[in-house]
């Protein structure tokens, strides 16, 4: 199998290392202030259920996660699904699990607000959603780029985590292909797609950065 | 009918009685400063009066409405959501850190509560917002954003952010305590200038010769109770020997 066979078989299943990317960043960011607003409630009922689910998703590896979310409908309720559910299954797994992580960073975030923007937001006579969405979110999100960028960063590594559940990403792709080939460079080039795709997100973020430059 | 009515006000952090039993009235109009040691609870009485802090016990009334008054056990029981929204108009306030909003420009910070609270048309807030800024002598600095201004010109940008939503009172928490003198000068000037707007201001402040100077009614604060009140020259020629200890350290520029 010649280099460029390998590289375009990589490709398909870089592709698909994209796709769970970024349909993970979708969901999980908007459902990670969703938890952060919940884990900061003063309902002890929600309070207490984030506290617990933020717990659980931190404090349990990511594989084994994927492999409740894939076997789980199967063993537990004798659920049959198709098979197009291990995509699903690979989604939910992963924005389950970084909506948790982007949850204490947006409650990092807003706990650092200083008072006085509450205070006067609330002397102006703005809502209380009004004072979160137009003055308090805007530079929570300055203040947390930094700490969504290394998440980021790491969800493009964890992306070959699918392999676990024979997911066609660009990892399982490449450890099939090692093997059947008796070659290491499926899995260089697979290093290096990984880094490339890394660049790429360390300079978009970079710029975002940049983008909010312009007030301290 | 008075603007501001404060009847018996308590109010204690934990064990620390902050607020004894403090009454005091504004009018249309009238300039009260509020002076005193630090911890004599001159803030807190601000805070309360400004919805910021509940109170223990005691009334509020801004012209005919209750905000809060005593239930038969004597607890201070606050109105209901409605006429907290409209007592908001009321009132403004200017805080010792400015405390703008660090994403907006100057402007924005001035004309976004008229815009997105008072739903006044964007050209209209917008104008009115440039004629503040026009009276503080920043017109200018429109666009900047505010940590490009110097602490004169952020608190500056604060006041005309109160004055923006044409409130009937405006209350001052040390304006002038995070600045240097030469900025102090300027903050002073601006507030000053504001007398001929004629509204209500309620200034705490340890600028003597300022509250001197510009108020109607002078209240002097210590331990949490009013230890005296009248006009400037009752209060700086006081006998009374707190108020005497208390202005001593300011003889030499009264």
């Amino acid at each position: 199998m010649s280099l460029i066979q390998i590289v375009g078989e990589l490709l398909k299943g870089l592709g698909v290392s994209v796709e769970i990317f970024f349909l993970t960043l979708v969901f999980s960011l908007p459902l990670g202030l969703v938890v952060a607003l919940g884990r900061m409630s003063k309902n002890k009922g929600i309070n207490t259920l984030t506290k617990i689910y933020i717990s659980i998703m931190r404090g349990t590896p990511l594989m084994l996660q994927l492999f409740v979310v894939y076997y789980g409908p199967y063993y537990l309720f004798h659920m049959k699904l198709s098979p197009t559910y291990r995509n699903s299954a690979v989604y939910i797994g992963f924005i389950i699990n970084y909506a948790a992580y982007f949850a204490e960073i947006y409650r990092s975030g807003i706990q650092s607000m200083p008072v006085g923007q509450y205070e006067a937001a609330e002397i102006l006579g703005y809502s209380r959603s009004q004072c979160f969405l137009r003055i308090i979110l805007p530079q929570v999100i300055k203040r947390i780029l930094p700490s969504i960028t290394n998440e980021v960063i790491t969800l493009v590594k964890d992306t070959s985590l699918a392999f676990s559940i024979s997911v066609m990403e660009m990892f399982t792709k490449a450890k099939a292909l090692s093997s059947s080939q008796t070659s290491m460079t499926p899995l260089i080039v697979a290093g290096i797609f990984y880094y490339v795709f890394n660049f790429v997100v360390a300079i978009a973020m970079e710029r975002v950065e940049k983008s909010m430059d312009y007030y301290k | 009918m008075k603007l501001l009515e404060l009847k018996n006000v308590k109010k204690s952090f934990g064990e620390m009685e902050v607020l004894r039993d403090i009454s005091l009235s504004v009018e249309d109009g009238e300039i009260v400063s509020i002076i005193g040691p630090s911890g004599s609870g001159k803030s807190t009485l601000l805070r309360c009066a400004t919805l910021l802090e509940t109170m223990d016990a005691g009334e509020l009334h801004y012209e005919d409405l209750t905000v809060c008054s005593n239930n038969e056990n004597g607890k201070a029981v606050y109105a209901g959501k409605e006429t907290l929204k409209k007592v908001k108009s009321v009132y403004g306030l200017v805080f010792q850190q400015f405390n703008l909003f660090p994403h907006w420009t100057v402007l924005q910070n001035v004309i976004d509560a008229a815009i997105h609270v008072q739903k006044l048309p964007k050209e209209e807030a917008r104008q009115r917002g440039m004629e503040l800024l026009g009276k503080m002598g920043l017109e200018d600095r429109a666009n900047a954003y505010p940590f490009q201004l110097s602490g004169g010109q952020q608190q500056r940008v604060a006041i005309a952010r109160a004055l923006a939503l044409n409130p009937k009172v405006l209350f001052f928490d040390e304006p002038t305590s995070a600045l240097d003198p030469e900025l102090t000068g300027e903050v002073l000037k601006v507030i000053r200038s504001l007398k001929d707007l004629h509204i209500a201001m309620v200034i705490v402040t340890h600028e003597m010769a300022f509250a001197r100077d510009i108020s109607d009614k002078v209240i002097f604060m210590a331990d949490g109770v009013i230890v005296e009140e009248g006009n400037p020259k009752q209060i700086f020629n006081s006998q009374n020997e707190r108020m005497q200890s208390f202005l001593g350290r300011y003889k030499d520029i009264l």
